[in-house]
């Protein structure tokens, strides 16, 4: 099986403090790759360090063989056609209709005619359940409808790999299950490569067929999903069945309580 | 040390933002609305930067023009040099209040808007999208906007200083019954073409540019939070009024000082 | 908004802007009063031209009747020599005509005044009106007056 993206000796730092250290990562052509990991390890800025909108300190990451760091503006663009990206917050264009925001990808990148363009932004549409939504704002539709219209954007032109930025949070059960179906059908479907970002384990679980767990920098574990379910590593049992305490302290770093409380 | 050590850091910061306000500038510089597309784009910006900005633009102009007549007159007359006021008025506005007073009405109408929009794409992670999806928002975003600011402010200040005159007039002649030949013949022989209308409107050409460029890149470089957009803002105020006031004074030292 | 409305909206601010430079160049600025192109030039010599300058008026009665093109110093007697642009269909102007430098108000801008004399020839192109009057200098005034009061 062929690695679409690798990653190598990948380091990141802000302000000094070390958000990646030395992390290899592989994503299978065709698959569903997960990166999970606690808040505020820097799945996300992995994910746009993939789509080269911010440059790693040291290593390197490929797409196909090109050092997706070093490219230069132009043909940044040129790859980015490839790539797709779903955002947390959906980010559709909110001066324009859903019909338009979908549209927007095939007319700037193609030069179809009109009547070609609406057959396929209506294709899109039409898989994500949103054919009727066309014509409305983004400010109309629900947190869940603008999630999947901006999915409809992302595959617009049909991209080798799409990311999705923690597609499941902030989801009701109705929604979280439509997205996993989307999901899995994209990437079944239309062979699509998928990374997942997120930290929702038993959703990322049922359609993942390899995770990577990040934790301080590092990666913690890395297999199938049921591999890490299994797992004995106290890291990665406190993260996969949600204990509150564990090596990951409940507490954040604070003195002594008895100092604080004036009994020291 | 530690204080130099800041210093220093902090140098090194302005100088990293100005480079990359330059480089904003230049790549849209570079976008001409060639297509059809563009054209679109640039329509939109125009009318929300300069139709949009023409009610106030009009409205203070008609003001100015008549505080000038008012005040010009009262003055003039003490020196029984009424007849003057056509030139007063005209001089005032056509080098310095057109420009100007423009100017800052810009900011304060146009600039901030941009900026907060701008601004709130980016919180919004519209920017980062439109990226993925490989169109550079240099392009689509920011240089449309620009060159609306570029081309909206010399017709703003224009609009200004003609309904400035026009003011002059209501009060000086039609109040105050100043002669009518006299105010626009004492105007035309004081006015020159070259050295005060085209001064003046090199004048507004550099304002707007100066204007945009700074709301544009505060939007650009806002930090995504509502608290960063509203910082952004006001300092787009703050900063676009002071470098047009700062900028005023050396373009006039240059133009008109012999 | 439609887009024709934008269309129309945006193509209705552009023309008022340039519609406002065309008032400012021609009504404002008096572009239109252009001499340069149906006028005659005059030269006359002056002692002393105040604070006159290139552009000032040149009336006759109280009518516009030209400008000043140039001002330059003579580099044989000293003295300035302004050059006048004149409207070509003030044709009429003798050479027995005199020009004087005065000041409208007390204040007010300098300009050239020509009185119109009664011979019967009249000047043309090139032509120098010989009979002239400096400009009154406020300073020099003052301190003549107060020369006579100190003596």
């Amino acid at each position: 099986m062929m690695s679409l993206i690798e990653v190598r000796g990948l380091c990141y730092a802000i302000d000094n403090r070390s958000i990646f250290d030395h992390i290899d990562l592989d994503v299978k052509q065709g698959k569903i790759t997960a990166i999970m990991g606690p808040s505020g390890t820097g799945k996300t800025t992995l994910l746009r360090m993939i789509g080269g909108q911010l440059r790693p300190d040291g290593g390197t990451i490929t797409m196909d063989g090109q050092n997706i760091s070093t490219l230069n503006r132009r043909a940044l663009y040129t790859l980015r056609q490839r790539m797709g990206m779903l955002f947390q917050s959906g980010a559709l264009f909110t001066d324009m209709t859903v019909f338009d925001n979908v549209a927007l990808p095939i007319r700037v990148h193609t030069t179809l005619p009109e009547t070609y363009v609406r057959d396929l932004v209506l294709m899109k549409l039409q898989a994500v359940g949103l054919r009727g939504a066309r014509d409305l704002m983004p400010s109309q539709l629900s947190g869940g409808m603008a999630r999947r219209a901006a999915l409809a954007r992302a595959v617009a032109l049909e991209p080798e790999i799409v990311m999705y930025d923690e597609p499941f949070a902030g989801q009701d059960p109705i929604g979280m299950g439509v997205l996993l179906k989307l999901i899995k059908s994209l990437n079944e479907t239309m062979g699509m490569t998928s990374v997942i970002v997120s930290h929702d384990v038993a959703e990322t679980a049922q359609i993942a067929d390899y995770i990577y767990l990040l934790a301080d920098g590092k990666i913690v574990c890395h297999g199938t999903p049921d591999h890490l379910l299994q797992h004995k590593d106290p890291h990665v049992c406190q993260f996969m069945q949600g204990l509150a305490d564990g090596p990951v302290a409940f507490d954040f770093p604070a003195s002594d309580l008895r100092s604080d409380f004036g009994c020291a | 040390m530690d204080f130099f050590q800041q210093q220093g850091k902090n140098a090194i910061e302005n100088m990293r933002s100005l480079g990359r306000s330059a480089l904003i500038l230049w790549h849209a510089a570079l976008w001409l609305p060639v297509s059809v597309e563009r054209y679109r784009l640039l329509l939109r910006q125009l009318y929300r930067v300069g139709v949009l900005s023409l009610l106030i633009v009009a409205v203070s102009g008609l003001f100015i023009g008549m505080v000038l007549g008012l005040q010009g007159f009262n003055t003039l007359s003490r020196f029984g040099a009424e007849q003057a006021l056509g030139q007063m008025v005209a001089l005032s506005l056509v080098r310095e209040l057109g420009p100007v007073v423009t100017a800052l009405l810009f900011a304060g109408r146009a600039g901030s808007a941009l900026t907060a929009e701008i601004g709130l794409m980016k919180a919004t992670e519209q920017l980062a999208s439109m990226e993925m999806i490989g169109i550079d928002p240099l392009h689509r975003v920011v240089a449309p906007r620009l060159w609306a600011g570029f081309i909206s402010m010399p017709l703003l200040a224009a609009v200004f200083s003609v309904i400035g005159v026009y003011g002059g007039q209501l009060v000086g002649v039609n109040l105050l019954g100043l002669d009518h030949g006299s105010y626009w013949s004492n105007m035309q022989s004081a006015v020159d073409f070259y050295d005060d209308v085209v001064n003046g409107i090199i004048k507004s050409l550099v304002f707007g540019v100066l204007v945009t460029w700074i709301a544009v890149y505060q939007g650009y470089n806002a930090r995504p939070t509502a608290a960063g957009i509203g910082e952004s803002t006001t300092r787009t105020v703050v900063f676009s009024s002071l470098a047009v006031l700062g900028v005023d004074f050396l373009l006039t030292a240059v133009m008109f000082g012999d | 908004m439609q887009a024709k409305h934008l269309e129309i909206a945006v193509g209705l601010f552009l023309v008022v802007g340039f519609f406002a430079f065309v008032v400012i160049a021609i009504q404002v600025s008096g572009l239109n009063r252009d001499y340069n192109s149906d006028s005659y030039q005059l030269t006359a010599r002056f002692s002393n031209v105040g604070g006159l300058q290139a552009g000032a008026k040149a009336s006759s009665a109280g009518v516009t009747i030209g400008r000043v093109k140039t001002i330059h110093l003579d580099s044989d007697d000293y003295e300035a020599v302004v050059t006048l642009a004149i409207d070509a269909r003030v044709d009429f102007l003798t050479i027995d005509s005199i020009a004087a430098i005065q000041t409208a108000g007390v204040l007010g801008e300098q300009y050239i005044s020509i009185s119109i004399g009664g011979d019967e020839e009249v000047l043309v192109d090139g032509d120098e009106i010989e009979d002239t009057a400096s400009a009154i200098v406020l300073e020099e005034l003052i301190g003549k007056v107060m020369a006579s009061f100190s003596k």
